[in-house]
């Protein structure tokens, strides 16, 4: 079923492709002696796609349980990319609440080797027991890969109020062997001002580490094992607290990592 | 399958001689050899019909299902039912005429890689032609007017990874300078049993998808147990600010693929007969899509007396690197009664064999591949010897002292002859050193044709080298080159972009522009990790060796990284010609250009 949809999109790939370069919005090099209506001798500029899991896992807190995701999907060229982000968690059992932390949709335009420029819109909400919450935002951020092979994605984001925020969060990959690798992340944000209906106090909100030691049997599906940390900092912390909750707590996560 | 070994079809030229003929008497061969009405392998050879002075071939290109590697695949695109496509012999001095009939339901095309001949001729759709609608037949005629070992292949799409190659061989009209006694062309492909454009993906969207070679935790430590923890912790350091790794030697690997050898894999062992004491020439191409090979035969020396097609000065060698799309001859002279031919892939991720012999059925030991290698920080000035790298990121200041170091040594090892033209030109990646698609640039590139190339450092035994070439003529125009055409190859391993000068060929708005008739001299930099095999259709490249005067003609350069090379050109033929990388995907990805003489 995966190959179907990979052959799909290379399908549309092509057509696509096709319809651009013949469309004449193509540049190319092509010399004087081609004929208008003749094809092009390469197809470089063909949009590919991706649907990649990051996260997609349970979690297993002292007293609760937890569904959480994190992933990406992108379609476009190499240097012009629709990308579509999000990340959130279900609470499992009688909780049942949940978040989606972030559903953003931007544009993405590689502004050097490594690095991706991106500008888009947002959108957060819980759900779940007790009165829902969403709110939308605007966001900028850069996005790539470091010096030493770390993988960053930094956005300052606007919401529909006005409140401000600066999030960043950064990947690294040890490799055990050829596809027993260890991923160790973390996240962080800073609040420009306090939203108290989504817990967020002003100042460095927090800070979330992650490992989680994957086994890639085929490059696109690795399930994992991993533990993650949290622990609030500041004002959030302060709003944590007067909801009865812990300001810092650990789980052990299982999940899977797969694209296609 | 495996039946269809070529060594019962090979007709020893003492035979031939012996028959009261000359070469002109291969016409009949094609007689000999069985139908095509089913899928084959092996070395296959089609008839051929003369009329007049023209010699005519008919060519049908359709999809046959192949039983390869044991395995049943409805992917292969075959000509005349053959996988490698069968071999066409065509005459100096005559008219070729080859009939190519589309069974496809794709356009297809056939370029007619290394010769020379009227660029509508050339067979790259969309720069010299329409290309070739399904059901639709398309005569080629052009005037044969050189000599040697050449191949030929598709320029349409990805269909050249399918099988979409054969061996073309011209016949000269002169007796050549050295003699043999019987001939095998070895064809060297790649094979995969997926959708190339499914490869194709996978390369975009996941860097290092095929690469089972990467460095690991323990490679660092390794590392630290033989350079101590500050020189680990400082090589580890260099490539890590660089982003780069000096494991990418390939991108698609054994991984993926099965090597072949005459459309035969190593279980299937090829074989070619041979008598004791008789002279073999090996015509060697590499009509792979991804894939470098380095070529031994354990046991025997060989007798380099081509290099894609043009006469060298034999030399005597036991290992040979060949890029894809290049070809070489060889002579051996085999005692014993079975020798292995071993081709692995230049990252020794795998291989394909086969065997020359006394009788079917017989195997020689095959070799285990060469340990994996990495790319040097030795030319870097780590530990003193000149191979491979001399890279760096552009924002890499820190880092020149050591590529002066490396530069030097290079330039210093460069032995025989004087150095080349292009040995201490300072070179420029223009101002924003060649934008997004290029992930780094050479600092110090030079020259480094004495050196084997990544992997080949250390061999007990001799290695061909492009220093080592020089033709055997002078050739025709000696005029010194007018000016200097520089273009730099460059890539973004992150997105699998690869281009010339950081532009794709979508990017560029227009040719390269050569002058007929003028003298030229092309400057090609290496700005990427990765070696690239370049082709220019239409000309020769005479490349600068330092051997003055005769510098071996090529129809495709490969270029180490972190190398410049140089090469004087002639354009004699108008047109638009085709340039490109000859890796496959690079060339999909964008490494093209066209070429305009006028």
């Amino acid at each position: 079923m995966m190959r179907m949809t990979a052959k799909q999109v290379a399908g549309l790939s092509v057509a696509l492709g096709t319809a651009l370069a013949s469309s004449g919005l193509v540049a190319q090099g092509t010399g004087p002696f081609a004929e208008s209506g003749w094809d092009l001798p390469v197809h470089d500029d063909e949009p590919y796609a991706q649907l990649l899991m990051d996260r997609f896992e349970y979690q297993d807190y002292e007293d609760e349980e937890a569904f959480a995701w994190e992933g990406s999907a992108w379609f476009g060229t190499d240097r012009h990319r629709l990308l579509v982000q999000s990340e959130g968690e279900a609470e499992l059992g009688d909780g049942d609440g949940g978040e989606v932390e972030s559903l953003d949709v931007q544009y993405a335009n590689r502004i050097g080797a490594y690095w991706d420029a991106k500008a888009g819109l947002g959108y957060q909400t819980t759900f779940g027991p007790g009165p829902d919450r969403d709110r939308a935002s605007a966001l900028v951020g850069v996005q790539g890969l470091a010096p030493y092979w770390f993988e960053v994605d930094a956005n300052l984001r606007v919401s529909e109020d006005g409140d401000t925020v600066a999030e960043f969060e950064g990947e690294y990959d040890w490799l055990f062997t050829q596809r027993l690798i260890l991923q160790g992340r973390g996240e962080t944000s800073y609040a420009f001002s306090e939203v108290p209906e989504f817990g967020v106090g002003e100042g460095i909100n927090g800070l979330t580490l992650g490992l989680r030691l994957r086994y890639e049997f085929r490059r696109e599906i690795a399930p994992y094992v991993g533990v993650r940390w949290q622990k609030d900092y500041g004002d959030t912390a302060d709003l944590t607290r007067a909801e009865g909750e812990d300001t810092e707590n650990s789980a052990v996560v299982a999940g899977v990592r797969w694209w296609f | 399958m495996n039946n269809h070994h070529s060594g019962r079809r090979s007709l020893s030229r003492r035979d031939i001689i012996r028959a009261g003929s000359s070469m002109g008497l291969m016409v009949g061969l094609g007689t000999l050899l069985p139908g095509y009405a089913f899928g084959m392998t092996g070395n296959q050879q089609l008839t051929r019909r003369t009329e007049g002075n023209s010699d005519i071939y008919e060519l049908t290109i359709d999809r046959t299902p192949l039983t390869i590697d044991g395995r049943a695949s409805n992917q292969p695109i075959t000509i005349n039912g053959s996988l490698p496509a069968p071999l066409i012999r065509l005459r100096e001095g005559r008219e070729a005429v080859l009939r190519v009939t589309n069974k496809l339901d794709e356009p297809t095309s056939i370029h007619w890689h290394g010769i020379l001949l009227p660029f509508e001729m050339d067979g790259v759709p969309g720069v010299s032609f329409p290309g070739i609608a399904p059901g639709e037949t398309f005569e080629y005629r052009y005037p044969v007017r050189q000599s040697g070992t050449y191949w030929y292949h598709s320029h349409s799409g990805l269909q050249e990874q399918l099988g979409h190659y054969g061996p073309l061989i011209v016949d000269p009209a002169e007796p050549e300078p050295f003699e043999y006694d019987r001939e095998y062309a070895i064809v060297l492909s790649d094979w995969t049993f997926n959708d190339p454009a499914e490869v194709m993906r996978n390369l975009k969207v996941a860097e290092g998808y095929y690469n089972y070679n990467k460095r690991t935790v323990s490679d660092f430590f390794e590392d630290v147990a033989s350079m101590g923890w500050s020189a680990a912790w400082e090589k580890a350091g260099m490539w890590g600010r660089m982003r780069m790794t000096p494991r990418d030697i390939l991108d698609v690997t054994g991984a993926e693929y099965t090597y072949l050898m005459n459309g035969m894999s190593p279980d299937d062992n090829w074989t070619g007969l041979f008598e004791p004491g008789e002279k073999v020439r090996l015509r060697v191409i590499n009509a792979s899509a991804m894939s470098i090979f380095d070529v031994r035969i354990p046991g025997l020396a060989m007798t380099v007396v081509e290099a894609d097609g043009q006469k060298v000065e034999p030399v005597e060698t036991d290992e040979f690197r060949i890029g894809v799309a290049e070809t070489y001859d060889v002579i051996v002279e085999p005692q014993d009664e079975a020798y292995t031919l071993f081709a692995q892939s230049q990252d020794r991720s795998g291989f394909t064999r086969g065997t020359l012999a006394v009788r079917e059925g017989m195997e020689a030991s095959v070799p285990e591949l060469y340990p994996r290698t990495e790319r040097g920080m030795a030319a870097m000035g780590m530990a003193g010897h000149g191979s491979d790298g001399g890279m760096d990121h552009g924002s890499m200041e820190g880092m020149n002292g050591m590529h002066d170091g490396g530069g030097s040594m290079d330039g210093a090892m460069q032995g025989d002859g004087d150095n080349p033209p292009v040995a201490n030109r300072q070179i420029s990646h223009g101002p924003d050193n060649h934008g997004a698609g290029a992930a780094m640039v050479a600092m110090n590139p030079r020259p480094r044709l004495d050196d084997p190339g990544v992997g080949l450092e250390h061999v007990d035994h001799r290695v061909l080298t492009y220093a080592q070439l020089r033709g055997l003529h002078a050739w025709p125009d000696e005029r010194e080159p007018q000016r200097d055409v520089e273009l730099h190859l460059t890539g973004n391993m992150e997105r699998y972009m690869w281009s010339f000068d950081g532009q794709k060929f979508s990017e560029v708005d227009g040719p390269v522009e050569f002058r007929h008739g003028e003298r030229l001299r092309l400057i090609l930099v290496n700005d990427t990790m990765m070696d690239h095999p370049i082709h220019l259709h239409g000309m020769w490249m005479e490349l600068e060796t330092g051997n003055d005067g005769y510098r071996p003609r090529k129809h495709t350069l490969l270029v180490k990284p972190g190398e410049m090379i140089s090469a004087q050109i002639t354009p004699e033929h108008q047109g638009d010609w085709a340039f490109h990388c000859h890796l496959l995907y690079h060339m999909k990805a964008g490494m093209f250009r066209v070429v305009s003489v006028q």
